[in-house]
């Protein structure tokens, strides 16, 4: 008889191979760990990969006056008071580390002339604090990170891993199923620990900057495994994505544009962003800049395509394609413009998800004993607002945080239990999604993914939630109808029935978090509450309750003194 | 022109003895890419399709096929540029794993076989120095997405069964040797265990890259000239040896 499945032990399981899973690994490697890093696409393919502007650390080699007290308080003013201070505390001070780290594994960064290393300014950022690769910061993350994991002896990678479920044994999170897509093979993961580094859930959305893999799989896998949720209604809008042509609508143009100058235009060739801020302009932080393109091209001073111009061509071609190659080539031969003489159309796209599992700053564990989380797919840093350079410097510094973390949680625990019929039943769960006869999944992920982009914006009001969350509800009716041919080996429509499971727990929490809040705070707008309200100083958390979600607040965790002076205090 | 005549291979070397082709009639829309259509089939003509891809930026590098014979990133050749006939192929190079997706998990164990940075001494205090312009040489090696389009275009990787490397490969291998403060060479190494020899300058796979790095001249070529220099000229090897390398790796 051919086993059901395989099975694979290890000390930490990690999930995902992006820079907060790599990370991860190095440090429960160092500390003489067997690890298994499961990815759902190839080692080195992750969405980390396409993080373009750079990476913030408060080194101050371009602004002396920088240090970590500085980017402490941009984080905290900038995410709108709501997020944890320790863990805005602990990047400020570790991201310096982590980026000396990676250069000492191999990555070159852009020098000074003094021969260190150059940083650029970005939005909301008081200083000069971007350390950068060209605009392909994350490519030269994780190929330095690749190279770290492949040399390491106690390390196996799994690629084309999709785990479709952890499993749960005496209280605590025990392992996970996986299905090794390019076998068609089910794995079962025995581990002490478990680490959640999956990403985001940028494609929840339609129009998005976010790869293929960002479907909110760790969001589902967590929730249904009773892991808590936080701040879901705060979804980061990039102000500049790509509008035309259509099969690239929503690809990133990197905030680094604006960065090295880059002037935000609307068609009567004003600069509006002198308008929206005064003083910071092109380079306030996101929400406001994505705000204020919205506005210009909803009053309709917007481009041909429903975009605002955005024009770096003043700066001149070496310089262009010098400081921002990748835009150039992006733009030259997606859209067939040239960058360095024409302007780009761009709009706001879908980007970042602030919120995700809560976890203790100090270990990364989440409120279910075994299992962790870090990088895009934890909460708790970026608050109502992630400003640019900052989800680098989160996945690195949590990245390590979390390996120690579940390390010493694996080194002091015994391997967990196992519940046979749980890993059959879920194995059959699967298996029972693959025949011809149901609904095709890609095409209830398209009326979900425009339902999110339609009415769950960058501007909300009740009404549109509502229409969205009655779209939810009634494809979460049809789910169990959903079906795909063929069979269990690398197969795509398999793949999106699973996924569309996860997508609906990512949208109905941020939709249901979205009509709880009713204020504007941040990457959070509401046209029927337009003012920012003392009383949602609060995160807002979700869980698991039967079939359905329960939701409530928390207070923020109150800033210590030491800390507090840093920091501007919150005005109404 | 409103329609793309899409002709798509298919195999299951696991059940199918041999491949066939399936032709799909897809709807263009303006400045659409190849990746376009080959979704429009598995999301609604096909679901059964094995695809690869992720960023759809031409960013990560996972969706390598051959465009009617040509060796091309999925999402960044546009229609329009290649014609309303279309077939796609998988990499040739590379054992099938189902229709258009192939097992390139064996360039990670050449990678694991290339001598990994081995750092200088830091400064005093404790960071590189590194000049912008040092750092330039070993950058465009470094745009390397690993699509292994180049290894798919060699005759040598895809036909001869030699222990060459291939391409990509000695372009990891030079990024590591352009490092400002790297402080071995690997260019013997290359010529003993990479197969480098093997070589012979066909310039095909820097036509194919879609980072526009110059694999060949600029990397192959000068990997080869100090790996005989190094061979053959004590006196090259010296000087070499004081600019940059203080450690041959062999
Ligand atoms: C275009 C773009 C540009 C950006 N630029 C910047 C920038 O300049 N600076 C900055 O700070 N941030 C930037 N960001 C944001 C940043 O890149 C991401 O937030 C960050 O890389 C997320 O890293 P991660 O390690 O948390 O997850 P990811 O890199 O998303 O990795 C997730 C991993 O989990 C795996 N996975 C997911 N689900 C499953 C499953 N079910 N089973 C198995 N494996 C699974 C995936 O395969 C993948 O390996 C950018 C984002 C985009 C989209
Ligand atoms: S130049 Fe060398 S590596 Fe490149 S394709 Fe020709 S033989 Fe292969
Ligand atoms: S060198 Fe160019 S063609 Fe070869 S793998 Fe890298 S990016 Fe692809
Ligand atoms: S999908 Fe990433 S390179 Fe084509």
């Amino acid at each position: 008889m051919v086993e059901a499945y395989k099975t694979n032990e290890c000390d930490v399981l990690i999930i995902g191979a992006g820079g907060a899973g790599m990370r991860a690994a190095l440090a429960a490697s160092d500390a003489g760990l067997k690890v298994i890093v499961v990815t759902k696409s190839l080692l080195g393919k992750a969405h980390t990969v396409m993080a373009e502007g750079g990476i913030a650390a408060s080194l101050g080699n371009v602004d002396p006056d920088d240090n970590w007290t500085v980017h402490f308080a941009d984080v905290i003013e900038e995410g709108v008071y709501i997020s944890n201070w320790r863990m805005a505390e602990l990047v400020a001070k570790e991201a310096p580390n982590r980026v000396f780290e990676l250069e000492k594994f191999g990555a070159l960064f852009d020098r000074t002339p003094d021969g260190r290393i150059l940083q650029r300014a970005f939005g909301g950022h008081t200083y000069r604090r971007l350390c950068h690769v060209g605009d392909r910061t994350g490519l030269e993350i994780i190929r330095t990170l690749q190279d770290q994991i492949i040399h390491r002896k106690n390390v196996t990678v799994m690629d084309e891993m999709y785990i479709t479920k952890l499993v749960l044994a005496d209280g605590r999170v025990s392992g996970a199923i996986g299905l090794k897509m390019d076998r068609g093979e089910f794995n079962l993961f025995k581990a002490r620990a478990v680490v959640m580094a999956t990403g985001g859930c940028g494609r929840v959305f339609k129009v998005t900057s976010n790869s293929w893999e960002s479907t909110g799989d760790g969001i589902g896998l967590a929730f249904n495994a009773g892991a808590v949720l936080q701040d879901m209604e705060m979804i980061q809008f990039h102000p500049t994505g790509m509008v035309y042509p259509p099969g690239v609508k929503g690809l990133l143009v990197t905030e680094g544009v604006r960065g090295e100058g880059g002037i935000l235009y609307n068609n009567q060739k004003e600069r509006y962003m002198e308008r929206y801020s005064p003083k910071k302009k092109e380079l306030d932080a996101r929400d406001v800049v994505a705000r204020a393109n919205y506005a210009e091209i909803q009053a309709g001073r917007g481009t041909e395509h429903g975009g605002v111009y955005l024009d770096i061509s003043y700066k001149g071609a070496e310089f262009v394609k010098q400081k921002l190659p990748s835009m150039y080539h992006q733009f030259m031969e997606f859209a067939g413009i040239d960058i360095t003489k024409e302007m780009m159309e761009v709009a706001p796209t879908v980007h970042y998800q602030m919120g995700g599992i809560r976890v203790d700053p100090d270990t990364g564990a989440t409120n279910i004993p075994g299992l962790f989380a870090a990088g895009e797919v934890a909460c708790g840093l970026h608050g109502a607002n992630r400003l640019g350079g900052n989800s680098l410097a989160d996945i690195l510094v949590f990245g390590k945080i979390v390996g120690e973390g579940a390390t010493k949680f694996a080194t002091s625990e015994n391997m967990p239990g196992f519940d046979e019929q749980e890993i059959n039943a879920e194995i059959e769960r699967v298996k029972g999604l693959v025949h011809p006869d149901g609904l095709n999944a890609y095409k209830l992920i398209d009326e979900l993914t425009t339902a999110m982009s339609d009415n769950v914006g960058i501007v909300r009001d009740q009404e549109h939630l509502e229409i969205a969350l009655k779209k939810i509800l009634e494809l979460k009716e049809k789910y169990p109808r959903v079906s795909a041919p063929g069979g269990l080996k690398y197969n795509h429509g398999l793949l999106a029935a699973l996924e569309l499971g996860n997508m609906l727990i990512a949208t109905e929490a941020i939709v249901r978090s979205a009509i709880m809040r009713p204020e504007s705070r941040g990457a959070h707008t509401r046209r029927d509450y337009p003012k920012k309200n003392p009383e949602w100083l609060k995160n807002i958390i979700c869980s698991k309750d039967g079939d359905g979600m329960k939701f409530d607040t928390v207070p923020v965790p109150e800033i210590p003194e030491e800390l507090k002076k840093y920091v501007k205090p919150e005005v109404y | 022109m409103d329609k793309i005549n899409l002709k798509i291979y298919r195999k299951d070397p696991s059940v199918d003895e041999k491949e066939h082709y399936d032709t799909f009639e897809v709807p263009y829309v303006d400045g659409m890419v190849v990746l376009d259509a080959v979704r429009y089939v598995e999301e609604n003509l096909d679901t059964t399709l094995a695809i690869r891809w992720n960023c759809k930026a031409a960013k990560c590098g996972s969706c390598s096929a051959e465009i009617n014979g040509f060796p091309r990133l999925m999402c960044k050749t546009r229609i329009d540029k290649v014609g309303f006939n279309i077939t796609v192929n998988p990499m040739g190079a590379f054992p099938l794993i189902k229709d258009l997706v192939t097992d390139v998990t064996g360039n990670w164990d050449i990678l694991r076989k290339i001598p990994p940075f081995t750092p200088k001494e830091l400064g005093p205090d404790q960071h590189f120095s590194m000049k912008q312009e040092d750092v330039e040489r070993s950058k465009e090696f470094r745009q390397c997405i690993e699509c292994f389009l180049c290894q798919d275009v060699c005759h040598v990787v895809r036909e001869h069964y030699t222990d060459y490397f291939g391409p990509r490969h000695i372009v990891k291998a030079a990024s590591l040797d352009m490092h400002p403060m790297d402080t071995i060479d690997r260019s013997t190494f290359l010529n003993k265990e990479g197969g480098l020899g093997y070589c012979n300058i066909t310039k095909c796979c820097q036509e194919v890259c879609p980072e526009h790095i110059v694999i060949t001249d600029n990397a192959i070529i000068q990997e080869k000239e100090r790996a005989v220099d190094l061979t053959y000229d004590p006196l090259a090897m010296l000087i070499k040896g004081r600019r940059k390398k203080e450690k041959r790796v062999v």
